[in-house]
């Protein structure tokens, strides 16, 4: 039973992956990612991981790919044009991709160490948080300051103001010689404010 | 019957490529950073998955902190993503490769 769930967990979760990296549309992408991390969360439960699994499932595919999703919307994002320059090409990435897979595998395949048995109380919330306010409360506090970091960071970054002095009166050449009329329009509204 | 600990660890490797893969081919900013998500992802089963062969709650605390920091990062990547795209109108990781300019 628990052979058959992993196997389709697995499966589920490979495609997804696939799915974000060879998607045209960010939209698609963003929704494979969704099903590979719920399928990592069913994953989760199998390894008696249940709170690990909960805030996979609240944070990761509630709040994290929402916000991507946001974001996407946001930017009017649409899939890529094609373009003749790249820093890596398919091909070579493929074949960096495969030795960096197969070194992987191999150290997953040699590893063999058999699950200790655990008791029905391991992975719970209440088993977790003992150890997260104990050994681990300055971490814990550590990891508060950085969300508090991240959200002033965030309000700090979407201010107006800021985006006025950051829009560069001389854009890149290459950009800019590709599309001359949308760069102008572009820079011609960046002053005002965009609904 | 529960399954060996290598096939999560194989299944984690293989999410870790792909992401690997997305990063080094991809060019929109924002496929970038789904496939440095994924790459954390397939990092945080092999740390459930050492957690649970050896019994202890470490590794799922260390996943803990890994969810927090991913999502301060995510908070500000996308901030950063649609400064960008505001001051370029673009989110092409090779339009924007100069320092300053």
């Amino acid at each position: 039973m628990e052979a058959v769930l992993f196997a389709i967990t697995a499966v589920l979760g490979v495609a997804g992956g696939i799915g974000v990296i060879a998607a045209r549309e960010p939209v698609h992408s963003a929704l494979g990612l969704l099903l590979a991390l719920l399928s990592l969360a069913v994953d989760y439960l199998l390894l008696d991981a249940q709170f690990i699994a909960v805030l996979q499932v609240i944070v990761y595919a509630g709040a994290i790919v929402v916000l991507f999703v946001f974001i996407i919307m946001l930017l009017r994002a649409t899939g890529e044009a094609p373009r003749d320059r790249s820093i890596v090409s398919p091909g070579v990435a493929g074949v960096l991709g495969t030795v960096l897979a197969a070194a992987l595998l191999v150290a997953a395949v040699t590893a063999r160490s058999p699950m200790v048995p655990v008791d029905p109380a391991y992975g719970t919330v209440q088993h977790v948080g003992r150890a997260l306010f104990r050994a681990y409360a300055l971490p814990f506090e550590a990891a508060s300051i950085a969300l508090v970091v991240g959200m002033i960071g965030a309000v700090a970054l979407g201010k107006r103001a800021q985006i006025v002095v950051a829009a560069p009166s001389r854009t890149g050449t290459a950009a800019s010689a590709q599309q001359p009329a949308a760069r102008s329009v572009a820079a011609g509204t960046a002053g005002e404010p965009r609904s | 019957m529960s399954v060996a600990p290598p096939l999560y660890l194989a299944l984690s490797a293989v999410l870790f490529t792909l992401g690997t893969v997305g990063v080094l081919v991809r060019r929109s900013a924002l496929i970038v950073f789904m496939s440095v998500e994924l790459m954390l992802n397939a990092v945080n089963l092999t740390l459930v998955t050492f957690a649970r062969v050896h019994g202890g709650v470490d590794g799922q605390v260390l996943v803990f902190f890994v969810l927090v920091v991913a999502a301060a990062e995510v908070v500000i990547g996308l901030a950063i993503i649609v400064n960008i795209f505001r001051a370029r109108d673009t989110v092409d990781v090779d339009d924007v490769d100069l320092m300053r300019g």
